[in-house]
């Protein structure tokens, strides 16, 4: 029980995020929603962990924690090669 | 007991609400930083704690994603808010912009 | 030194991570020689031996503040995101610091990152950018009696 509303909850913020990522006029603003959004996810598998009493699932969150991280840095790296016009 | 890790997993899953809509509602770049990051936090932090009391043999793995997230969020979300002043898409309603001594308003693409 | 902070690091990680069994800890063991091998000339930290002193004046001095900031500052996000007329005064600012060392300036500028309406962006020397949602000083020491003054006496008294 406490597992559907706790998901129904996060499940709203993703849904935030993505229209973001979807909607977001400049590639930063993209970015910071991807960056949201990897970090809910983060919380989401580890929902998953106890909901399917299961532990390895909070591996796959660590590591999915350090792919977020990276993802984050090597994205912003390349936004900053990227001067606009101004 | 249950109830402590019931209220915990409610408070992360708000913050994560709170997370998501501050980033869709926020009017510019810098503040979307902002409000994500530090809202995402927070709940993660209460999500997995939560997590940690229900199951008492998890707190230890648990504990060490929350000190990673608080190591590596900050610092990614820094390095976000340097790659947007630097791809020149600031706000228009600045009151005082102290980084323009640091980056210019010109070229200089080496930092 | 360098080799043995290295290892312990890695080998405290890995037993963290794996659990505390005599195989994970054997083989934890011999994975962590050689990633120092591989790694010690890469880093450049020390442990000293006052290295659990200051673990525990950290963990009991300044995470309260931190975890209070945090809280407070999720307040002020609820609030502005909440309230159907976003209030805002953004800027960015300059504060001077006066601690020493990458790790001290890295846990001030996370710690900036996490408090109300503050976002770190840049260190340069003894210079932190800071874009803050709601400026309210000129000079860089007006705007560190609001931002980082809080953390500064702390964490001065961790790192020196």
């Amino acid at each position: 029980m406490i597992d559907i509303i706790v998901f129904s909850l996060v499940g709203l913020g993703v849904i935030f995020a993505v229209i973001r990522l979807l909607k977001g006029p400049t590639p930063a603003d993209r970015v910071v929603a991807l960056d949201t959004f990897n970090i809910i996810v983060i919380g989401v598998i580890a929902l998953l962990a106890y909901s399917f009493e299961n532990s390895l699932y909070l591996d796959i969150a660590i590591v999915y924690a350090i792919l977020a991280f990276i993802e984050t840095i090597v994205f912003a790296r390349y936004l900053e090669g990227n001067h606009g016009d101004c | 007991m249950e109830i402590v890790s019931y209220i915990f997993m409610i408070i992360g899953g708000l913050f994560y609400l709170l997370g998501g809509l501050g980033v869709l509602r926020m009017p510019d770049t810098f503040d979307r930083i902002q409000a994500g990051t530090k809202a995402t936090t927070l709940g993660a932090f209460a999500l997995l704690i939560g997590i940690g009391i229900a199951n008492p043999d998890w707190l230890l793995k648990s504990f060490l994603i929350i000190i990673f997230i608080a190591l590596a969020n900050p610092i990614g979300s820094s390095a976000l808010a340097k790659a947007a002043y630097k791809s020149c898409e600031l706000p228009k309603n600045l009151v005082q912009d102290d980084l323009k001594e640091l980056f210019g308003g010109e070229d200089n693409g080496s930092n | 030194m360098k080799y043995v902070a290295t290892f312990l690091v890695l080998f405290t990680s890995y037993v963290l991570l794996a659990g505390f069994h005599v195989q994970e800890l054997m083989l934890g063991a011999l994975v962590s020689v050689i990633l120092t091998i591989i790694l010690a000339k890469l880093v450049n930290y020390t442990i000293d031996y006052r290295f659990p002193v200051k673990l525990l004046v950290f963990i009991f001095a300044y995470l309260p503040i931190f975890t209070w900031q945090l809280i407070l500052s999720n307040i002020d996000v609820a609030r502005r995101v909440l309230s159907p007329k976003i209030p805002l005064n953004p800027g960015f600012v300059k504060i001077k610091t006066d601690l020493k060392g990458d790790f001290a300036k890295l846990t001030l500028a996370n710690s900036i990152t996490l408090t109300p309406g503050t976002l770190s962006v840049d260190v340069k020397g003894e210079y932190l950018y800071v874009h803050t949602v709601d400026v309210k000083g000129k000079t860089p020491e007006e705007n560190r009696e609001f931002i980082s003054a809080k953390f500064e006496k702390v964490l001065g008294g961790i790192f020196k």
